[in-house]
């Protein structure tokens, strides 16, 4: 139940601390066991076979000789897994389609992607494994591909789906366009009559991955009684349990699946790539199967979030009022319909209190890999294209940038492009305290320049289960299902031991599998330390009602007239009787006699949830010789609600930030005229490394969302919402030249800089 | 095709194994001998998370061959601790939250101890170049830096008391 608190005024003591958490040693010593640190007796390995073609027909799979391979098996294909009805399920952003899923997970007609798995080999080394893949005879009718969003919608571009039509635009013939959604909100044309100056940009951006550092790895068991076991590296262990289930043809509780210690999602772990693989193996061998990916497999296979065109108008006055904003946004959803750009239509324009604007969202597929969520998904990909744009609006009236989002800035009341109102404030608290920072308003040397940007995210709420066991001595067992992606038990455990009184050491927090606790949505959308925070403490709030009841039974009094304070029963008032106080300790020993186990589960699902602002400005130095940009100097400031962990909520920011700065400078797919990636690899695909990088500045921010019983917001995602905007910026500061595709690479960065002269001119102030 | 017999001495301890001669020192620490606290991120020498140490010198396990390491002294991340006796590397990375996921820190604490050998008062950029090499992904590397100047200091301090 959603109550409201006063979670900005209640006095904490271990709330925002940073205690070490409570994972950490296993972490550091190698002993925690990530997806592909299992194994099981009698394990075989399991290798997938990828179409070496970008787009074509499966015309036959003759798996004979692979099978005769001595030490071979198993070899399975998608005929091996039920096919699925064609219906999208679920809410509108994130709706999930399971005959496009098994599609994904296995071919069928066709392969899409070069990459994609057409069959898999189990064997009893995984040196057998890969050598029976090369045995097994595919025949493909190869088709003509396409790669590019803006050439996936030619009339005349080759056809993934023939038979697609647009959702949003039936009357249309079939096209790779599988979504088209218009939101809309005033009168643009009245709206672009009252602007002084009118900024239209075009702009793409290059899909990028999330980069995780641990590959996908699960480890299957099947029983003949067919009940199985999973354990796999994944953001939420029950949504593995439903996919897997769904699409084997399983019953859901017949799937256990367990939590291995996650090895970095960043939103590209939400899905199933190789367990139902491996569960199918281990059916038709009988013995357990593990299949762990290569970093090729990775690239060429999984993620990314999706590339862009768009196209961004808007319109300002003298004064600085923004009256009116028009974008389209044509993201790539990869081999099968599902990118995030409705987000990206949504978030597009949300930091701005806009009387008229309208935003065209074009879900497009294309011959790569499925689009994934990658941190915010979609929201990042707009801001580049709104903020660069504002960016100029700025320029053009000659109004500092942070003071222009300022005027125009959102607040409670404001509305949104797709309906309800903003509830909630924390934006123009990030713009202040951008603003204030002293080095805001330092000078900068030749070639540097300085850039501003902000951000939106919706964070989450959700679906969250938790429960507490108070031991006999007083210690505290926690459990969630949420998976801990970067400190999450600890920040459990503060608001746990917080609640009840007890000291941060004497809460032991876990992750439970999915047979011990109920459903937990994925750590994803910002929204485990909202939503399973608020079951937590929800659970510690039964659990003290237990223990004052107990108290109220040893004392003989009304449980009414007894309270909890600083981990203690105390009797209200001394009316009630002359009762020493009970600690929590002293009744968790008297456990068996007053009533046996003191234990709470609460399963909720959590709305209130407030979304995340972030403004940030970072100072940049070109390099005219070699279009190098050098970070110098990067501020991020985000709105949070209440920081719980303080040091985990700093590494957020900071972590999102990096990975902005990848995606702004580096980081991209290079696909050559075969469809076939040519950069799969950490290598060439640069992810930033220490040597990249400065210091990154976290700004906490604290407006507190009052739906929350500490106040948190969420942390996770809006920060890297306004880096590559801010970096645009900074440059387009440095060096008059703008900058609308990304990356923002040395070779690009240079031909910007030749084709509009600028970089003579910056020779000169280098030299002068 | 028979197997390699290779005798190694890991973490100070005597060991011996078998190995085709195809299999990576990385895939013969986990797969063989079940030692999986160095991780795999590539395979290809990119990430640095299959950091350890041979004879003394800092290697990526997944670019040398089981075959190679006879009669040599590898340290992994599994003989850093020995007797559950932190490392300062491994105390400040928990003080200072420098890990999220955790993937990358084994290679990371095993690169970074190899740095406070060859120069035990790093500079902030010393370490961004040394670590250049160990890819992160959660952090930006922010306290991943502070920590390993947190340790160096604890260290010297340590070793001045002494």
């Amino acid at each position: 139940m959603l109550k409201k608190t006063d979670a900005a005024n209640i006095p904490v003591e271990l709330i925002g601390s940073s205690p070490v958490r409570p994972d950490g040693v296993p972490k550091v010593t190698g002993m925690a066991q990530y997806g592909a640190d299992y194994a099981l007796p009698g394990m075989l390995w399991g290798k997938v076979l990828r179409s070496p073609h970008a787009h074509a027909r499966v015309a036959s799979i003759d798996t004979s000789r692979a099978q005769a391979l001595p030490g071979v098996k198993a070899v399975m294909t998608a005929a091996d897994m039920p096919d699925q009805d064609f219906t999208y399920q679920g809410p509108e952003r994130v709706q999930v389609n399971f005959w496009h899923m098994t599609r994904s997970v296995m071919a069928r007609e066709k392969v899409l992607f070069a990459g994609h798995p057409v069959a898999a080999v189990a064997a009893t080394t995984e040196a057998i494994a890969r050598e029976a893949l090369g045995l097994i005879e595919v025949k493909y009718e190869v088709l003509p591909h396409v790669i590019d969003v803006d050439q996936a919608m030619q009339g005349d571009a080759p056809l993934l789906f023939e038979d697609m039509i647009t959702r949003g635009n039936e009357q249309a013939k079939p096209s790779n366009v599988s979504r088209l959604k218009t939101f809309q909100a005033g009168d643009l044309e009245a709206g672009f009559a009252k602007a002084d100056e009118i900024v239209e940009l075009s702009f793409k951006t290059e899909p990028v991955h999330q980069g995780y550092i641990e590959p996908h790895a699960a480890l299957a068991r099947w029983g003949a009684d067919g009940q199985s076991e999973v354990w796999s590296s994944s953001q939420g262990h029950f949504v593995v349990r439903a996919f897997t289930a769904q699409l084997l043809g399983l019953n859901v509780s017949d799937v256990v699946v367990h939590p291995a210690e996650i090895g970095g999602g960043f939103g590209g772990k939400t899905l199933v790539y190789l367990e139902p693989l491996a569960l199918t193996l281990s059916k038709l061998t009988g013995y357990p199967v593990k299949m762990v990916m290569t970093r090729e497999e990775v690239f060429e296979a999984t993620g990314p979030t999706s590339g862009s065109s768009m196209t961004v108008k808007m319109g300002v006055t003298r004064d600085g009022t923004i009256v009116a904003a028009d974008g389209t946004f044509k993201l790539q959803a990869g081999a099968f319909p599902g990118s995030p750009v409705l987000n990206a239509a949504m978030c597009a324009f949300s930091v701005y209190e806009i009387e008229n604007a309208r935003a065209v969202a074009y879900d497009v597929v294309s011959n790569r890999p499925k689009a994934v969520a990658y941190r915010a998904p979609g929201s990042p990909i707009a801001a580049f294209a709104v903020e660069s744009v504002v960016d100029e609006l700025a320029r053009r009236i000659g109004m500092d940038p942070i003071d222009l989002r300022l005027k125009n800035a959102v607040g409670p009341g404001s509305s949104t492009i797709w309906g309800p109102k903003h509830a909630h404030g924390g934006y123009r608290e990030t713009l202040e305290a951008l603003k204030n920072h002293p080095a805001y308003q330092q000078p900068l040397g030749p070639n540097q320049g300085r850039g501003v940007a902000s951000g939106f995210w919706f964070n989450g709420g959700g679906e969250s289960a938790a429960t507490i066991h108070v031991a006999e001595d007083g210690s505290i067992a926690l459990a969630t299902g949420s998976m801990d992606v970067g400190g999450s038990r600890a920040s459990m455990a503060l608001m746990a031991a917080e609640t009840l009184g007890v000291p941060y050491a004497s809460v032991r927090s876990t992750v439970s599998d999915t047979a011990s606790i109920g459903y937990n949505h994925v750590t994803g959308g910002s929204r485990v330390t909202y939503a399973t925070g608020m079951a937590v403490v929800q659970a510690c709030q039964k659990v003290i009602d237990d223990l004052r009841s107990r108290a109220a039974m040893i004392w003989d009094i009304d449980v009414d007239h007894v309270v909890w304070d600083d981990g203690a029963a105390k009797p209200v008032s001394a009316e009630v009787g002359d009762f020493a106080p009970l600690t929590l300790k002293e009744i968790a020993a008297k456990r068996a006699v007053t009533g046996g186990p003191i234990v709470a589960e609460v399963a909720i699902n959590a709305g209130g949830q407030a979304p995340g602002f972030s403004s940030q400005f970072c100072d940049v130095e070109v390099d005219p010789e070699t279009g190098a940009v050098k970070v110098l100097r990067y501020v991020a400031a985000q709105d949070v609600g209440r920081a719980i962990h303080r040091r985990y909520v700093e590494g957020q920011i900071e972590g999102g930030v990096a990975q902005g700065i990848g995606w702004a400078l580096n980081e991209t797919y290079i696909y050559n005229d075969k469809g076939h990636l040519e950069n799969a690899g950490f290598l060439d695909y640069r992810v930033p490394v220490a040597s990249d990088l400065p210091m990154i500045e976290a700004l906490i921010v604290e407006v507190a969302n009052p739906n929350h019983p500490f106040g948190v917001k969420g942390v996770g995602e809006v920060n890297i919402v306004p880096v590559m905007a801010a970096m645009a910026n900074a440059i387009r500061d440095a060096t008059d030249v703008r900058l609308t595709a990304l990356p923002m690479s040395p070779p690009a960065v240079l031909a910007a800089l030749e084709d509009s002269g600028a970089n003579a001119r910056m020779n000169e102030a280098v030299s002068a | 095709m028979s197997k390699q017999h290779v005798q190694t001495t890991i973490n100070g301890e005597s060991t011996e194994f078998l190995c085709e001669t195809s299999q990576t020192l990385l895939d013969v620490l986990r797969n063989e001998l079940h030692m999986t606290g160095t991780k795999e991120g590539c395979g290809t020498g990119d990430c640095g998370a299959c950091s350890v140490t041979l004879d003394g010198e800092l290697v990526c396990s997944c670019l040398v061959f089981g075959a190679e390491v006879h009669g040599k002294r590898i340290e992994t991340i599994e003989g850093m601790a020995p007797a559950n006796d932190l490392h300062p590397l491994q105390r400040q990375f928990l003080e200072h939250a420098g890990l999220q996921c955790g993937i990358c820190t084994p290679g990371i604490l095993v690169a970074a101890r190899e740095l406070l050998k060859h120069h035990p008062d790093p500079s902030e950029e010393q370490v961004r170049y040394w670590l250049a090499g160990n890819l992160c992904r959660c952090t930006g590397y922010n306290k991943i830096i502070e920590a390993v100047l947190a340790a160096a200091r604890e260290i010297r301090e340590t070793h001045h008391h002494a």
